[in-house]
């Protein structure tokens, strides 16, 4: 059964109402709340934003692929996102990212065979002053060095076995 | 209890990153559990980052101390001997007057103060006084003068006079007209507008509903980014109680002014920072710049007259209002009036945010608010401005920061991101650093912004990797002035910035990796290599151990070598020797 619904009660998102009026100014938010549910954007759901607001499927696949937000790929369970602030540039995060690929075997956008982590940069964090800086989920960790995010990774690895 | 009015945890995003929640979750569970009995506030963030996470504890007279680097530990000595035994814990305890003494906070006056989350806090500290006066006292013109006169300029980096804009919008005839306040805070090394929308979001709905007012506007949006979710979240709260409350919605404060807001989040996209593409991302399009005029004032939102302003701009208008013109323009300089927030950050002792009057010096900012630089190092620049801005060296310190004097050195005051960087910092990399953001973040609408800035970011590349040619210098900076010269918007035309102001003030850095294949600041890896001293090796074989790539090994007369073929210039054998035998050496390998 398609996640995105029409039934009685109105549209629905994942079960949920959607509340954003038919036109394409909604495009954006409906395709937050679509990766909200269901972690990525699919083609069908592009095709149903696409329908919903009134757009082409073309033009709601060029906003879904120029915003950097999107993701067209299933993730990961856990999203790692390493912030590319300058703060964090100046204060190592790229000995940081070096260890967090070595450690994964997979480059930023990938996700691990395991399906567990998906590697992500972020422009800015805003934490600068923690620098240099992770979010792991809705987590950040402030301070990080290569060592001190393997041990991050160790603890999720062992809560998920 | 021993006369503790009330106990305040910083918990902005920068304090949970350092562990607050884990602080405040564990006073409230004495708190729940009856054995403390003082209220528990969550505030905003006060500015001074390098101590999170911080609890104050304010006694009944008000006495205020503050406590850094607190651990769960800590707080059981806190409540212990503060809370219930009325002493202060001295090893705890630490001194912030120097980092506030030479500070103004008009924009931050509330953060880390209140509670971001209660209206009744936002009002009990004059909040809302302003809209109150302006709709009850003034005239839409009025409002309009006084902001004019108090010389307020755009926060968000272009500092267009802000009263002159508002009488743009407000001269335009139309039935439907928009204010909209940019949150789409993109400059990586700047969070003054997070900490405003986390530590005080009813000021930007003040603020928006006044601009609102001066230009007869009935609707407003924020567009705040997405990667600011707690921002959002308190900002969504600030709203739902500011509607309860008559402060927004159908006649305002028993007014007949009408106005309402909503949020907008963004997802992930630098350029809608310029107002058309924000105005573009907001109907529902890709966010790409368009000509301009006509200026968003006469044809923005919907084809609607827009007034968009900044954060930290809006910031400003409520006490502007409350204060008067004359006070706001008391600080400053001739032509930059008032406070600005910066984001003090890099290789500095004391990171974190604070609020200057302009005109003071940026070695003041430095040396008195940021207490120097990380391990006593030589400050070698100051990065201002993000991928807009530029580097200004050590030797132009004594720089004001207002908008032209920084103008004048190449950078620009942009949104308030400071970044100091010292001798191990290498001004071709910062270079490169920022292409490589622009590029990425340009919308490929202009050619020379889409094609330019790839070309410059390509012989970037080069020059650091080792493969520089004599006719790279005069060839960016022709690149440059083009990209400025043929770009449509702010990013094209200021992406050249950080090169053109590496070049113009460490031209013998380039020059060395071009000529000596050196990387003085000894950290482009490419020309880089590691070299462990025979003399000082104690041959403990902790590098070899720690090498990911197995290039150290012993020999037999007692020391270990680095097999330069194998190694990757990881520095991992640098950190982790304890003798300090393992040095960087740069330029042609000496025969």
């Amino acid at each position: 059964m398609s996640v995105h619904s029409q039934t009685k009660e109105g549209v629905r998102v994942a079960g949920k109402p959607v509340m954003l009026p038919r036109s394409p100014s909604s495009v954006i938010p409906l395709l937050q709340q679509v990766q909200q549910d269901e972690g990525f954007v699919s083609e069908e759901a592009i095709e149903w934003v696409a329908r919903y607001t009134g757009s082409s499927a073309s033009a709601v696949y060029g906003v879904a692929t120029f915003y950097s937000q999107f993701r067209l790929k299933r993730p990961g369970k856990h999203t790692i996102r390493v912030c590319e602030g300058t703060a964090c540039h100046v204060l190592g995060i790229g000995a940081v990212l070096d260890r967090l690929t070595e450690e994964l075997g997979i480059q930023v956008g990938g996700t691990t065979a395991d399906g567990l982590f998906t590697l992500e940069s972020v422009r800015c964090l805003g934490c600068c002053s923690l620098a240099p800086a992770v979010m792991i989920d809705d987590e950040t960790y402030g301070r990080v060095t290569p060592d001190s995010i393997v041990e991050v990774l160790e603890t999720i690895r062992e809560g998920t076995r | 209890m021993s006369g503790v009015r009330e106990v305040r945890v910083g918990l902005a995003t920068c304090g949970i990153a350092a562990g607050a929640q884990r602080v405040a979750a564990r006073l409230h569970k004495d708190l729940d559990s009856g054995r403390i009995d003082v209220p528990i506030k969550r505030v905003g963030c006060v500015g001074m980052c390098y101590n999170e996470p911080l609890v104050d504890v304010v006694d009944e007279s008000g006495t205020l101390t503050t406590y850094g680097h607190v651990t769960e530990a800590d707080v059981e000595r806190i409540v212990a001997e503060h809370v219930l035994g009325g002493s202060i814990v001295e090893e705890l305890r630490i001194e912030p007057d120097a980092f506030f003494a030479n500070q103004v906070r008009i924009v931050l006056e509330n953060c880390g103060v209140i509670d971001p989350e209660s209206l009744d806090e936002y009002r009990a500290h004059d909040g809302y006084a302003a809209l109150k006066t302006v709709l009850e006292e003034m005239t839409p013109d009025e409002v309009v003068e006084v902001v004019k006169a108090s010389g307020l300029r755009g926060r968000g980096g272009a500092g267009f006079p802000t009263g002159l804009k508002w009488s743009f919008a407000a001269r335009e005839d139309a039935s439907d007209k928009y204010v909209i306040c940019n949150a789409d805070e993109g400059d990586p090394g700047a969070f003054m507008d997070r900490s405003v929308l986390e530590g005080d979001p009813h000021r930007i709905i003040e603020g928006m509903a006044i601009a609102a007012y001066a230009i007869g506007a009935a609707h407003g949006y924020v567009y705040v980014r997405a990667e600011y979710p707690l921002a959002i979240r308190r900002l969504e709260k600030a709203l739902d109680d500011a509607r309860a409350a008559h402060l927004l919605g159908e006649n305002i404060l028993g007014t007949p002014f009408t106005f309402d807001m909503r949020i907008k989040a963004g997802a992930g996209a630098f350029v809608c920072g310029e107002e058309t593409a924000l105005i573009a991302s907001i109907e529902g399009r890709r966010g790409m710049p368009r000509k301009r005029p006509p200026y968003p004032a006469s044809s923005g939102l919907w084809g609607k007259p827009t007034n968009i302003n900044n954060v930290e701009t809006l910031a400003n208008v409520p006490w502007i209002l409350r204060n008067g013109a004359d006070a706001f323009a008391a600080y400053g300089t001739e032509t930059s009036k008032g406070t600005k927030v910066f984001a003090l950050a890099g290789k500095i002792k004391q990171s974190g945010l604070i609020e200057i009057p302009m005109g003071m010096p940026i070695r003041q900012i430095v040396f008195d608010i940021g207490g120097g630089i990380q391990d006593d190092r030589p400050l070698k620049a100051v990065q201002t401005g993000g991928p807009s801005g530029g580097c200004i060296p050590a030797s132009l310190a004594d720089t004001p920061v207002d908008y032209e004097a920084l103008k004048a050195t190449g950078a620009i005051v942009g949104s308030g991101g400071m970044i100091v960087l010292d001798d191990s910092t290498c001004m071709v990399e910062m270079a490169r650093y920022f292409l490589d953001f622009t590029q990425k973040e340009s919308c490929g609408k202009c050619t020379f912004c889409r094609v330019g800035t790839k070309r410059m970011l390509e012989t970037l590349e080069r020059i650091c990797a080792g493969e520089g040619r004599a006719e790279d210098l005069d060839k960016l900076v022709e690149l440059c002035q083009k990209v400025k010269q043929y770009s449509l918007c702010g990013l094209g035309q200021t992406a050249p910035n950080p090169v053109l102001t590496t070049i113009e003030h460490f031209r013998d850095e380039y020059e060395a990796h071009i000529v000596d294949r050196a990387c003085p600041a000894k950290a482009c890896k490419a020309l880089i290599r590691f070299h462990i001293d025979p003399d000082t090796c104690k041959n403990c074989g902790l590098c070899a151990r720690g090498c990911p790539v197995e290039a150290i090994r012993a020999v037999d007369e007692g020391y270990h070598v680095i097999d330069q073929e194998a190694c990757v210039q990881c520095g991992r054998c640098e950190q982790v020797c304890p003798f300090d035998a393992v040095e960087i050496r740069t330029g042609k390998v000496e025969v």
